[in-house]
């Protein structure tokens, strides 16, 4: 426990001696392109000398200069949820590591592959506060999936190898590799990917078939069922999300997902309920509520999508496909646990549904199933995302309508369209407004909540779809967490659309003020916001500014015309709040709802408990 | 079935083989504190010939359903090889080992008779003086830890001045292996 050799966890390295030698830096960028590599977002300094300088010597890796660390990390976020690959970065010791630990971080919790490179001190001095030193695996370690310190020059192709396996395969994540200097200068062995399998790290991908006939027989007696669908399908590829279509076609059972999930099952088709959770759909979070069966895929029962824990789907039996085992059981107690891929899920429960041939198994009750429609049609009726939008001249715009209108004003747009967002109201008006029938078009930052997240993880995007259409809806508050990156995309001419609802204070922590704070806006108002237009022209964007509503269309036509990079700002209503909402502490039936709803049961007020929660 | 958050609390002893590389401690220690889990007690050392190996034995409290949870959280660190929940698999032997010193000058008096009596329950109890001045002894003991805290308790009233123990080794009876 006290040796001081970093040895890699697969034993039996090759005889390093054999092996061709090069410098350190040369080894790395060969071992990342073997691991497909052609895009690192980094920002150099003096302990990553050596690998921007053989860099600089080769064509095959491109490299993104950001403007801050944090910012490395969401853009290859926003790259791997766009394109299904490893993002990469690179960073130096000390503070690149420490500002790239929200990104790790981030990456972490929305199960996204990043493989981030971080220069270190020379071996002697490490433990000896020398200059730019932090102890970075130590500061990563709860940030990352796993991570490396890379002590000798003989581990360090099979530690970068080893780094991409982790990040993409299980449940995905980001994995930093510690690079001191030394061992980037001196000569190291090159060898590579090994075919040996890892001798621990080997995540369960194929469904126990016991366990897939069971969930099956559970489907079949079902009367009122639901697909709880999730990141987890995103990250099984597209072939995952078109079994899921597939399956809820076969089954003709109600789909809703999280809002990591949002793309998996297409927001078009009928059988789709809409995001559930605490700024869900009505009858996406009635229809958990009341089910009998709970299919849940490739989610983790957060805290933001089942309320409160002991009122949470009180009536159903659940079964769960996941392919990190202590995502199962975890907050909420399933009754069948499957631990697989959710494509290799999905398409196991589909081949077993279909395997019955007709009338030797018991089929569903479709009377039920029908009654169940009918249930959930009336929820619809409630039409929980209603809002009021006055069209006189002049009328000031509601954030809904504002992204209603992009939505549409987008449909018509040719290209491949991929939206980011900040975090805040204007992210759940997005989740609820915008309808993604594609996985891997939506990026958000979902478990961690990082504002700043959208406009680098839209750079990211755009760098792997050079011609799509790239659009990160913000607010005026999350877009200043990293509005440096302007500086990023004017440099490689990326033609992203910041669009920026602008309702002068932090919306959601306004939100929360009013309905659990007395309406005491402590420090949630920002006066002095600067002028987009002009930062727009400073940085080489376009600007445009819509004040009132007769100005949203021309200004959203503009903006989607405009082979450049945009910011885009649109003065909203600074009243307005994001329903529905399922308040802390309370449970899917006891939504708010915005406006008058006669007939729908009401939310009863937070408690001191509700209150104690985020 | 793990699932009432309302359940009491039980006592499990968790066996994990773990790749022996820097940082792996520190990986198990931190997953029990970031997630506010419980350590009653922890030994680690190498266990294979040549070290590539090491062997944790975790003593955790918890309700049967963050003991799963424990367990599902250890496979996910990488260099986990193999997890085994000794208090739920079965028949399990599980033994510690303490140092204990005793301040009992000789002498006459009630002095002397704590000393004499330190001794003849060390004898009771089969724990082995393995250091004596005529101002002290240190006891070597080893068995379980109920055994430990009764014995411990014994030698507070006669001077029981330090106590160095070494946490739980456990492991299945039987043939059965990690």
């Amino acid at each position: 426990m006290t040796s001081h050799t970093a040895a890699p966890s697969s034993a039996s390295p090759p005889e390093s001696s054999q092996l061709p030698q090069a410098p350190g830096a040369e080894v790395l960028l060969r071992a990342l392109k073997d691991q497909g590599v052609e895009v690192v977002f980094g920002y150099p300094g003096g302990s990553v000398l050596p690998i921007y300088d053989a860099l600089f010597q080769q064509n095959a890796i491109r490299h993104i200069l950001v403007r801050h660390e944090q910012a490395a990390v969401h853009a290859a976020e926003g790259y791997a949820r766009s394109t299904g690959k490893v993002g990469c970065v690179l960073v130096t010791s000390g503070p690149g590591a420490t500002n790239a630990v929200t990104g790790l971080a981030d990456a972490l919790m929305d199960s996204i592959p990043v493989v981030c490179l971080t220069g270190q001190v020379p071996t002697h001095l490490i433990g000896n506060d020398a200059f730019q030193e932090a102890d970075t695996t130590g500061i990563t370690r709860p940030a990352t999936k796993h991570n490396y310190l890379v002590k000798r020059a003989g581990d360090l192709a099979h530690v970068v190898h080893e780094a991409f396996y982790v990040a993409r395969t299980g449940r995905p994540g980001p994995v930093v590799v510690d690079l001191p200097k030394d061992i980037l200068i001196g000569p190291a062995p090159y060898e590579p990917p090994r075919a040996t399998p890892h001798p621990s790290y080997r995540p369960q991908t194929e469904p126990d078939a016991a366990l897939i006939a069971e969930a099956v027989a559970l489907m079949r007696q079902a009367r009122k069922p639901v697909f709880y669908t999730g990141g987890g399908v995103i990250n099984a590829g597209p072939e995952a999300a078109a079994l899921l279509a597939e399956l809820a076609h076969a089954t003709g059972f109600p789909v809703t997902s999280t809002l990591m999930g949002l793309g998996a099952f297409p927001a078009s088709d009928p059988a789709f309920l809409g995001m559930l959770g605490m700024h869900g759909t009505y009858e996406a979070n009635m229809a958990m509520y009341e089910c009998d069966l709970m299919v849940a895929v490739g989610v983790r029962f957060d805290d933001r999508v089942t309320g409160r824990l002991d009122a949470f789907s009180p009536g159903s039996r659940k079964i769960q496909i996941d392919i990190d085992p202590s995502s199962i059981n975890k907050n909420v107690p399933v009754d069948v646990s499957i631990i697989a891929d959710a494509g290799r899920g999905l398409a196991a429960l589909l081949e077993e549904w279909r395997s019955a041939p007709p009338g030797a198994a018991p089929g569903v009750d479709r009377e039920a199933l029908t009654a169940w429609w009918r249930q959930i049609d009336s929820w619809r009726k409630v039409d929980c995302l209603r809002f009021e939008q006055a069209r006189a001249p002049g009328a000031v715009i509601k954030p809904q309508y504002a992204i209603q209108r992009l939505a549409t004003l987008m449909a018509a747009d040719k290209r491949e369209t991929f939206i980011a967002t900040e975090v805040g109201q204007h992210q759940m008006w997005a989740a609820q407004f915008l309808k993604f029938d594609r996985p891997n078009h939506w990026l958000t930052s979902g478990g961690l909540g990082t504002m700043g997240y959208g406009l680098p993880a839209a750079m990211g995007a755009q760098i792997a779809h050079p011609e799509a259409l790239v659009i990160d809806i913000a607010g005026e508050g999350s877009i200043q967490m990293n509005i440096q990156e302007l500086g990023t995309l004017a440099q490689y001419h990326l033609p992203v659309k910041a669009f920026i609802l602008n309702n002068q204070s932090l919306g959601m922590v306004r939100q929360w003020q009013e309905l659990l704070h007395g309406g005491r806006y402590a420090e949630s108002r920002t006066t002095a916001e600067p002028d987009f237009v002009k930062l727009a022209d400073a940085y080489g964007a376009l600007g445009l500014r819509a004040r009132s509503v007769d100005e949203l269309d021309g200004v959203i036509r503009t903006m989607l015309e405009s082979p450049r990079m945009v910011v885009c700002e649109v003065a909203v209503d600074p009243a307005e709040n994001c329903f529905p909402m399922i308040p802390s502490g309370a449970a899917h039936n006891e939504m708010i709802l915005g406006g008058d709803r006669p007939g729908v049961p009401s939310f009863r007020g937070v408690g001191d408990p509700g209150r104690a929660l985020v | 079935m793990p699932g009432d958050s309302n359940a009491p609390e039980v006592t499990a002893i968790i066996a994990v083989l773990v790749d022996n590389e820097p940082g792996i401690l520190a990986r198990v220690v931190g997953l029990f504190s970031g997630r506010g889990y419980n350590i009653e007690s922890l030994t680690v050392a190498p266990v294979e010939e040549g070290g590539n190996l090491s062997r944790i034995n975790i003593v955790t409290l918890g309700t049967p359903m963050v003991i799963e949870q424990i367990k599902a959280q250890l496979g996910r660190l990488v260099p986990v090889r193999r997890i085994a929940d000794l208090t739920a698999e079965g028949p399990h032997i599980a033994r510690e080992m303490a140092l204990i010193k005793v301040i009992c000058p000789h002498g006459s008096g009630e002095a002397g008779l704590k000393r004499a009596e330190a001794l003849r329950l060390a004898d009771a109890f089969r724990a082995r003086v393995i250091d004596a001045t005529t101002e002290s002894f240190i006891f070597e003991m080893t068995g379980a830890t109920e055994k430990l805290d009764a014995f411990l308790d014994l030698m507070r009233p006669l001077g029981l001045a330090e106590i160095s123990r070494t946490g739980v080794a456990a492991m299945a009876r039987g043939t059965r292996v990690i």
